[in-house]
C-alpha cells in the first residue's frame, strides 16, 4: 500500500512486475536502472540464483520528482516467474499498488502467459485484492522475435479488459519507459480517485 | 483492499523519531530503522549516511515475509523476533502491532540481552503510536484528501520530462 509521509513530504508506492518465468521482468528493471540518473535511483537489489533466475524478488527504487511539494517515490519489484516460487509471488504481491503483466511474445509461451496471469489474479484474491481494483498494464514483450504471436491475438487473450498495453523488446529498451510511464499514472490516479 | 494504507503526521513522526533515537542510545545501538511491513522506510535513527536505507527497509520487509510465510507452514502465526548474527555487526528484527518492522543494529558495544530488553519497552510505545496513526487515518482522511485531489493530469505528465 502507498505510503504517504506528511512529515518528510513524500509519497511512496509500489509496483510490481509480474508474469511467465523467462517474460523479461528483470530485464526490464535492468533497462530502467541503466537508463535513470543516478540521483533518481537507488541500488537495484537482485535476489537470484546461481543461473540469474530470480529467486525471491529484483528491487529497484527510483524517485520521480515532485507533485505539489512531495517527492513521488516508486519501489519496483519483480516476483519469480518460474511455476514452483508461488509462495514467494504471493508474499511480493502483499501491498501492491500498480502491477505491470508483461508477457512473452513467442508462440510457444502462450500457455505460460495464460497461466501466469491467472495465478496472479488468484494470489491477488488469496489477498483479498481484486485485479479490476487495481491499476495494471500489460506489456508485450520480445516483440523483435520471428516466432510472435500477432498483437490483436494477444490482445484477445491477455487483455480482455481492455488494459493499457505495450509492445516492447526489453532487452533493447523499446517500450520499457511507455510501460512504466502508463502504470506509474494510473497508480497516482488511483491514489487521487481512493482518498 | 486488505490494508489501508500508512499515513504519516508531523506529530507522529516527531513522537515515533524521540522513540527510537533513545532505543538507539539506552541499547547501545549504532542504527535503529523502523519499517512498514510493504518495505517502506518510516523512520530512523543512528549513522545512516554510509547506509543504504531504502534497500535496508526492502529487504527488512522481504525477510519478515518470508519467514512469516515459514510460519505459517508450521503452524505459527508469525515470528515476531528475528535474531541475525554477524562477525562485527548484528540485526535485531522485531514486529511491532502486527504492522510495522523495528530493526536495531548493533555491535561488541551492546549485547542481544540488552537490546531485546529495550526495543521490548519502546515497541509498546511505538505500538501506541502505529494505532493511534491507523486510527487517525481512518477517521478523517480530509489531510490526504486536500492533497491529493489537488494532483492534476497535468503535474503526473509533467513527472516525466
Amino acid at each position: 500500500m502507498s505510503f504517504i509521509n506528511y512529515s518528510s513530504r513524500e509519497i511512496n508506492c509500489k509496483i510490481v512486475y509480474y508474469g511467465p518465468g523467462l517474460c523479461g521482468k528483470t530485464t526490464n528493471l535492468q533497462f530502467i536502472f541503466k537508463k535513470t540518473n543516478p540521483e533518481h535511483r537507488g541500488k537495484m537489489i537482485s535476489l537470484a540464483t546461481e543461473t540469474e533466475r530470480t529467486l525471491f524478488f529484483d528491487f529497484l527504487p527510483l524517485s520521480l520528482g515532485d507533485i505539489k511539494g512531495f517527492k513521488t517515490r516508486f519501489h519496483l519489484y519483480t516476483v519469480p516467474g518460474q511455476i514452483f516460487y508461488d509462495a514467494s509471488r504471493k508474499l511480493i504481491l502483499k501491498g501492491v499498488d500498480g502491477i505491470v503483466f508483461v508477457a512473452d511474445s513467442q508462440i510457444e509461451r502462450m500457455d505460460a502467459n495464460i497461466e501466469s496471469f491467472e495465478n496472479m489474479q488468484t494470489n491477488l484474491k488469496e489477498q483479498s485484492y481484486d485485479l479490476a481494483n487495481i491499476p495494471y498494464v500489460i506489456q508485450y514483450n520480445k516483440r523483435d522475435l520471428p516466432n510472435v504471436v500477432p498483437l490483436s491475438e494477444l490482445k484477445k487473450v491477455l487483455n480482455v479488459n481492455g488494459a493499457p498495453d505495450f509492445e516492447a523488446v526489453a532487452a533493447t529498451g523499446a517500450g520499457v519507459f511507455e510501460t512504466l510511464k502508463a502504470v506509474v499514472k494510473l497508480v497516482l490516479i488511483e491514489l487521487k480517485k481512493g482518498t | 483492499m486488505p490494508t489501508s494504507s500508512l499515513v504519516m503526521f508531523e506529530e507522529e513522526f516527531k513522537q515515533i523519531t524521540a522513540i527510537i533515537d533513545r532505543l538507539l542510545k539506552e541499547a547501545n545501538a549504532k542504527l535503529v530503522f523502523l519499517v512498514d511491513k510493504d518495505g517502506q522506510l518510516i523512520a530512523s535513527s543512528g549513522e545512516t549516511r554510509d547506509v543504504d536505507t531504502t534497500s535496508l527497509a526492502s529487504l527488512t520487509a522481504g525477510n519478515i515475509a518470508a519467514t512469516g510465510g515459514l510460519a505459517k507452514l508450521i503452524g505459527e502465526k508469525e515470528f515476531s523476533i528475528l535474531f541475525h548474527e554477524g562477525e562485527k555487526d548484528n540485526l535485531h528484527i522485531s514486529i511491532v502491532g502486527q504492522r510495522v518492522i523495528l530493526v536495531v543494529i548493533f555491535d561488541q558495544r551492546s549485547s542481544l540481552g540488552l537490546v531485546r530488553l529495550r526495543v521490548k519497552k519502546a515497541s509498546e510505545e511505538l505500538n501506541t503510536i502505529i494505532q493511534k496513526l491507523l486510527h487517525r487515518v481512518e477517521a478523517k482522511p480530509s489531510a490526504q484528501e486536500n492533497l491529493l485531489a489537488e494532483i492534476s493530469d497535468n503535474d503526473i505528465d509533467k513527472l516525466f520530462h
